[in-house]
């Protein structure tokens, strides 16, 4: 990865990404939103939020938008992430810590499987 | 809630679910006369009189998946349990500003904990929010602006790898050379 320190070397880095981005289009863009009400973040949902941007940053994974929402009235499941992959349903997962977030993000999102056994079902 | 940040973040979901779309966020760690300060000012669809008197009750809420609302009370009990306090103003079609007060040195203070997390998670999670952030030492001070990023990048999201190592950069880089140079 290279590393920008400037906004020249930002508008660099805007180009290459967009050729990655049009490459990774065609199988469906991804969105992961994460539960940020006040039950969210007291059960830790901002080490889930740093734990899917590290590895978004460290694995090179393109084409995956990450959002917030509030608290959905589910707060004794949270931390709460949601996964959307182009037009399949919701998926929604209960007490995500940092080491579930990655399972979802390398099996879910870029491999096409749910993580089962963190599946609420709503 | 074991660190101020994770407070912050907290109070900031409130702006971003009040409509705003520009919020600015102020950490003042103030250490010659022993004060640490926070504000969160937004542009929202702000609150009435009746509204903000009884915003600090747990018992009130705006919101409607549950009836309970306790980031605010929290935040202020903290607050006072160290010779601090907590003040909202707001008006209805302009916006609120959260301001909150702590002697530093207070043996009950919680740590301020991983601000520049808190920073990111609010930047990237809410990309439609213009956010001016503003972390302070005494007379160091950084200040950061997304809007010339935003520009930069022409619609490109925030959470391209490139992008937010950028973005994580710069902003941890800022928290910590303002820490140093105080030190220094």
């Amino acid at each position: 990865m290279t590393t920008i320190k400037s906004l020249e070397d930002l508008k660099r880095a805007r180009e290459d990404a967009l050729k990655k981005r049009d490459a990774k289009t065609a199988s469906g863009v991804a969105q992961v939103i994460v539960g940020m009400g006040t039950c969210g973040i007291a059960a830790g949902a901002r080490d889930t939020m740093k734990a899917i941007l590290d590895t978004i940053e460290k694995d090179s994974l393109n084409g995956i938008i990450v959002t917030q929402t509030g608290c959905i009235g589910l707060c004794e499941k949270e931390p709460i992430v949601q996964v959307v992959i182009g037009t399949q349903p919701k998926v929604t997962y209960g007490k995500v810590d940092a080491e579930v977030a990655k399972k979802i993000l390398k099996e879910h999102v870029i491999n096409g499987q749910p993580v089962a056994d963190h599946v609420i079902q709503m | 809630m074991r660190e101020l940040s994770l407070h912050l973040l907290d109070i900031a979901e409130n702006s971003v679910a009040s409509g705003a779309s520009q919020i600015k966020i102020r950490v003042v760690e103030a250490i010659k006369i022993d004060l640490l300060q926070m504000s969160v000012e937004d542009n929202g669809k702000g609150m009435d009189t009746a509204m903000v008197a009884s915003v600090t009750d747990p018992f009130v809420t705006s919101r409607t998946t549950r009836k309970v609302g306790l980031g605010i009370p929290l935040l202020k009990e903290a607050a006072e349990a160290c010779n601090g306090f907590l003040t909202i103003t707001s008006q209805v079609g302009v916006g609120t500003t959260v301001f909150v007060q702590f002697q530093r040195s207070h043996i009950d203070r919680m740590p301020l904990g991983d601000i520049a997390e808190t920073f990111l998670t609010l930047l990237i999670a809410n990309p439609a929010i213009h956010w001016l952030f503003h972390y302070q030492v005494d007379d160091e001070a950084f200040d950061f602006d997304d809007a010339p990023i935003k520009t930069e990048l022409d619609g490109l999201p925030y959470t391209e790898p490139d992008i937010l190592n950028f973005l994580r950069e710069t902003i941890e880089t800022g928290i910590q050379d303002v820490r140093a140079r105080d030190i220094g």
